[in-house]
């Protein structure tokens, strides 16, 4: 009884989070739209072949038109997309006070994090060419995963 | 209330998201009117390039092979920043005259959904002895074919315009040794390295700056005073 009485509470909303906990959810949920908006962005310049977003910038071009920016067809930029949305989801429903969401938020950020740690590897060293979407992109998520480790640990 | 709106903000943030997605999406690909295309600027692109072309099925030669900078482009017809760097070559052109040897190579992406069918086209028309008008062409209108599902109609005006014979450009843009020719340039260009486009190389050097004119005019500066010194 107790065992499913604790379950249920897991679940439930608490009496919220402290002051600077909400705070930085909220920051987190910001920082999440910009990257959703920059790779919905990405997501619609690859789908309709436009990459006059990078203008005469040659690196932006190589990037964006290498073999990396697509994964089987699917444009990379749109996994982007849904792990933002993602993060602003659950960083709305932690501002609320759901509990829950702490651990598959910092799975999520860890995993957006190590994939833009092998982005920016294939750029510096398999490319030799950089695109300022993709590293504002990055800078985001290591700004998320920053913002996530300032959380105060749960009373 | 409370409970609700998280969920509530997370919907509406969706549904905005796509939305406004969706409407960016549609309006980069509505097609354009072929038929809003006028002759005229055709006519004046194919009356600024002179002979020379050496055309050997493996590249495309514009001025002289023994110029002391040579300029080679990898191209993909659909490519915007290929376009761009397109007009800034041209104005190089007509600035850099008998010194300048620009070659072009075919470098269709897989990732642009007409690039073959363009290369083809220019390559028929490079048969009728028309590649550099049609190049221009193609540059020139590709903001309005490339976003078209059926691009055939489009190509067979650039090359009406041009005085082509369609049925010899129809019969040769079919031809699978008019394709084989395109993917062995591109893969003669792979094999030097070229992943992208527009990759362009002066005498034999990959140029890894910007493609802007003033970039290319000091890239160009330098490769003549390196010949003059040599």
């Amino acid at each position: 009884m107790a065992e499913k009485k604790r379950q249920a509470g897991e679940f439930a909303v608490t009496q919220g989070p402290s002051r600077s906990a909400l705070i930085i959810y909220s920051v987190l949920a910001v920082v999440a739209l910009l990257g959703l908006a920059d790779a919905t962005y990405l997501t619609i310049a690859h789908l309709t072949g436009d990459d006059a977003v990078c203008g005469s910038l040659a690196g932006c071009s190589i990037v964006l038109g290498s073999s990396y920016a697509s994964v089987k067809g699917i444009p990379t930029a749109s996994f982007g997309g849904v792990a933002y949305f993602t993060v602003f989801s659950l960083s709305v429903l932690a501002a609320f006070g759901y509990p829950w969401v702490k651990r598959p938020l910092t799975l999520i950020i860890g995993l957006m994090l190590l994939t833009s740690l092998y982005l920016l590897y294939l750029q510096a060293f398999v490319l030799h060419a950089f695109c300022p979407f993709c590293l504002f992109s990055a800078a985001l998520t290591f700004f998320l995963a920053g913002l996530l480790l300032a959380v105060p640990a749960t009373r | 209330m409370k409970r609700i709106l998280p969920f509530l903000i997370i919907m509406i943030v969706g549904l905005v998201t796509v939305g406004i997605a969706t409407a960016v999406y549609r309006h980069k690909v509505h097609p354009a009117n072929a038929a809003a295309v006028s002759a005229s600027p055709l006519a004046a692109a194919s009356a600024t390039k002179d002979g020379g072309d050496v055309d050997d099925g493996t590249r495309h030669v514009q001025g002289r092979l023994d110029a002391p900078v040579k300029l080679e482009i990898y191209g993909d017809f659909q490519c915007p920043s290929c376009a761009n760097a397109s007009t800034v070559i041209g104005e190089l052109q007509k600035e850099y005259g008998n010194r300048l040897c620009v070659i072009y190579y075919e470098f269709p992406l897989a990732m642009h959904q007409h690039s073959t069918e363009a290369a083809l086209a220019a390559e028929a028309a490079g048969l009728q002895g028309k590649f550099w008008e049609m190049h221009d062409a193609l540059y020139q209108y590709q903001n309005v074919w490339s976003r078209a599902t059926n691009v055939n109609i489009f190509f067979e005006t650039y090359a009406q315009t041009l005085g082509l014979d369609l049925d010899r450009f129809r019969a040769d843009r079919a031809s699978a040794v008019l394709l084989a020719q395109i993917h062995a340039q591109a893969d003669a260009g792979s094999a030097r390295g070229v992943e992208n486009t527009p990759t362009l190389f002066v005498n034999g050097e990959q140029i890894r700056t910007a493609f802007s004119k003033e970039s290319l005019k000091a890239t160009l500066d330098q490769a003549l005073a390196t010949k003059k010194g040599s």
